[in-house]
């Protein structure tokens, strides 16, 4: 048995072809949109331009056996890139593994996302470098970073606390602000986890600075959102109590409004957030995947024509920006992909020590070890091959 | 931590208690989260009192989610705190095991050694206290077996107070099993200094016949056994190990080498067990000491079972005492 619920309509700002429409639903964030300049409007667009090429030759790199493996965000780069931008400097931000776009806004290096892919770590940068942008690592286990995030959030509102010579933090108290936030990105596959469920808990629970952000790409892989859920995934945080909407993904102004809004909320202490991000995975889930056992062309091509860059185009060339300014940043995005896929290719070998230099902070025993293990049996077949 | 060599009797207990205080009024970024670690002080009441001297926004009563007290561990971690995670049981510890196995104990090798992961979990363990299912569990094999954690036991007060604040101090996340069965045990504490390093081996009982090996609750139960030895002419040796991940196996080689016969008990199952990479390692380190094979007291291969059979289950000092006879008469 079912139960009625009136869904509204996902909020939206640009219409198929660019054109600035907000509807009802949008209404409400306008005022996060009013004071835009063309100029950073144009610079989502270059990010987004960025990541798609980058993307592409990502794919096309793996085709040529250079990365193991790699997981597309083609499609996806609107709510990325929207959303990444409605960040301030001081919020942290955790990813799953597809969130390129954001990764790129944040600053992260587009070769150290790559170097994972390549097989030579399983992390890539430092997330206490501040060049990168608190944007923490790709997450495998997927679930496992919501409480990451749910954890940092708390750490700034016990930060807050503290700071303010408050040592209490008690069951239904408001929430205090602590002028940053985490955002949080998982997919809808990771909205069945529990660790995502159990995040929404503690978030609500404690207040958390945190705004989940769900980009809803349609599919685990193969396993279509209905195998997930019956309901839209957004109502599942409005049953925790948090303040949740659904947002057209494919829209860069709509996803920029409503992370900025909900992010700002989070810093004031009106507790946690979340967003779903209604979007579509055009590539495959990993070049290992083949998405033509588990869905029709005809879907592809339905979303193909949602797409968010071809979008925000229309949009720039009505607030008076050249088709010649949008082919340059294009032309300037294919450029930096080829200048990334030559360092890719120029990446240092992996050094055997690097298994054992990270595993302990502090000294043990199996790691001295093993390592000096591993060194005196790999140098027998250097003599071997001297003698 | 003054430099005295004043001392306090308290039970195990109130040692841990005492020492998460010194823990938490040392550092502002040591933080306490549990399940009902607050204004009940948890259900041994070890974190008593520390909620109403603290503050709830240093001892923390979580929600009732196990990855979720993990997760968050790991989050705060993350941003600059020092957590101390109580979960309540050691039966209860597998809902958390993802965080632990895939994050805790792995992300300072994901990201390069720019991010520690000073993280302690307590987690009560072992049998005796004739409780229901999931009450009385030794899992330290499965952490053990996780490259990345530390793992250690506190078998009497005094460790129990140092050993806990050492634990916080840790750069690594360790995994902090207290025996409690001997909670109430009560013991001399020297707040002056600690015996020795969080991950060094001890001899708690010397002898020069046969080497018993265990930790926490069991070296009790050695300690016992060692005493009835004697009274049969068997002068047995004890080691406290302390540290259960990485063994220091120094103290240990040099006992068994000593000795030639060594009997490691334990409440684990025995099957791929801690007990099982003592007995491996002593044996290729002491081959041509040995009298006899290295003999394993062990619980059977069974799950922990109603307690109304855990005296048939937990190695006793009799069991112990059968397994040095065998020892010594092989």
């Amino acid at each position: 048995m079912g139960i009625t619920i009136h869904d509204p309509e996902p909020i939206q700002f640009l219409g198929a072809d660019g054109s600035f429409a907000p509807n009802e639903s949008a209404k409400e964030y306008l005022s996060e949109v009013e004071d835009l300049a063309v100029e950073e409007v144009q610079g989502w667009y270059r990010s987004m331009a960025r990541s798609r090429a980058f993307d592409t030759e990502c794919t096309n790199l793996q085709r040529q056996g250079q990365l193991a493996l790699w997981a597309p965000n083609l499609g996806q780069e609107g709510c990325q890139v929207g959303l990444a931008y409605a960040t301030e400097p001081e919020d942290h931000l955790f990813p799953t593994y597809r969130e390129h776009a954001v990764a790129d806004v944040r600053g992260v290096p587009l070769l150290d996302l790559a170097a994972q892919f390549r097989g030579l770590t399983h992390g890539g940068w430092d997330v206490n470098d501040p060049k990168n942008g608190n944007f923490h690592l790709y997450t495998v286990v997927l679930g496992a970073q919501a409480q990451h995030a749910q954890g940092f959030a708390l750490g700034m509102l016990l930060d807050a606390k503290r700071a303010a010579g408050n040592t209490a933090l008690d069951p239904n108290e408001p929430g205090t602000a602590t002028d940053r936030a985490v955002m949080c990105f998982y997919g809808d596959g990771t909205t069945s986890q529990g660790e995502a469920n159990e995040a929404l808990v503690f978030a609500q629970s404690y207040q958390s600075p945190i705004v989940f952000v769900v980009q809803n790409n349609q599919y685990a892989i193969s396993v279509p959102v209905a195998r997930q859920s019956r309901t839209p995934l957004y109502r599942r945080a409005l049953g925790f109590g948090i303040q949740s909407v659904q947002i057209d993904g494919n829209d860069v102004l709509a996803s920029y409004a409503v992370g900025r809004r909900f992010m700002r909320d989070a810093r004031a202490g009106r507790g946690p957030g979340y967003i779903e991000a209604l979007t579509y995975r055009i590539g495959a889930h990993t070049t290992s995947d083949d998405p033509t056992r588990y869905r029709e062309n005809e879907e592809l091509e339905q979303w193909k024509l949602k797409d968010p860059l071809r979008r925000l185009a229309g949009y720039l060339r009505s607030l008076g920006v050249s088709d010649e300014t949008i082919a340059e940043i294009d032309a300037e995005a294919a450029t930096n992909a080829r200048s990334v896929r030559d360092q890719i290719l120029a990446l240092p070998a992996s050094q055997p020590d690097e298994m054992f230099d990270y595993v302990y902070a502090e000294k043990h025993p199996r790691i001295d070890e093993q390592r000096a293990f591993l060194h005196a049996y790999e140098a027998s077949f250097a003599e071997e091959v001297a003698s | 931590m003054s430099q005295s060599h004043e001392t306090t009797s308290l039970a195990i207990a109130r040692a841990i208690n005492a020492g998460l205080r010194e823990a938490l009024a040392g550092d502002d970024n040591v933080v306490l989260l549990g399940q009902d670690i607050a204004s009940l002080g948890g259900v041994f009441r070890v974190t008593e009192g520390l909620a109403k001297e603290f503050g709830t926004a240093r001892v923390l009563d979580t929600p009732l989610a196990e990855a979720g007290i993990l997760g968050s561990a790991v989050g705060l971690a993350m941003s600059g705190f020092r957590p101390v995670a109580e979960i309540q049981f050691d039966g209860f510890v597998f809902p958390a095991m993802n965080q632990i196995v895939t994050q805790l104990a792995k992300l300072r090798n994901r990201s390069a050694g720019t991010m520690n992961m000073p993280v302690v979990l307590r987690l009560p363990y072992g049998g005796h206290i004739g409780a229901v299912e999931h009450h009385q569990e030794s899992p330290e094999a499965y952490f053990a077996h996780t490259a990345g954690l530390r793992v250690v036991s506190p078998a009497n007060a005094n460790d129990a107070y140092w050993m806990i604040q050492q634990a916080i101090e840790s750069e690594d996340p360790v995994i902090f099993l207290e025996p409690k069965a001997k909670y109430w045990q009560k013991g001399e504490v020297r707040l002056g200094s600690p015996a020795a390093g969080l991950h060094e081996t001890l001899v708690a009982r010397e002898g020069s016949d046969v080497t018993l090996v265990g930790f926490g609750a069991m070296v009790t139960t050695l300690l016992q056994a060692a005493e009835i030895a004697k009274g049969e002419g068997v002068s047995a040796e004890v080691i406290d190990l302390r540290t259960v991940s990485p063994i220091d196996y120094g103290p240990i080689v040099d006992s068994v080498r000593k000795t030639g016969r060594v009997v490691v008990a334990q409440e684990a199952p025995e099957n791929a067990s801690v007990g099982s990479e003592l007995a491996a390692t002593l044996s290729e380190r002491c081959f041509l000491s040995l009298e006899a094979p290295v003999l394993r007291v062990s619980g059977y291969d069974t799950p922990f079972p109603p307690a109304g059979n855990e005296s048939h289950y937990l190695p006793d000092a009799d069991r112990v005492l059968a397994a040095v006879d065998r020892a010594m008469n092989y």
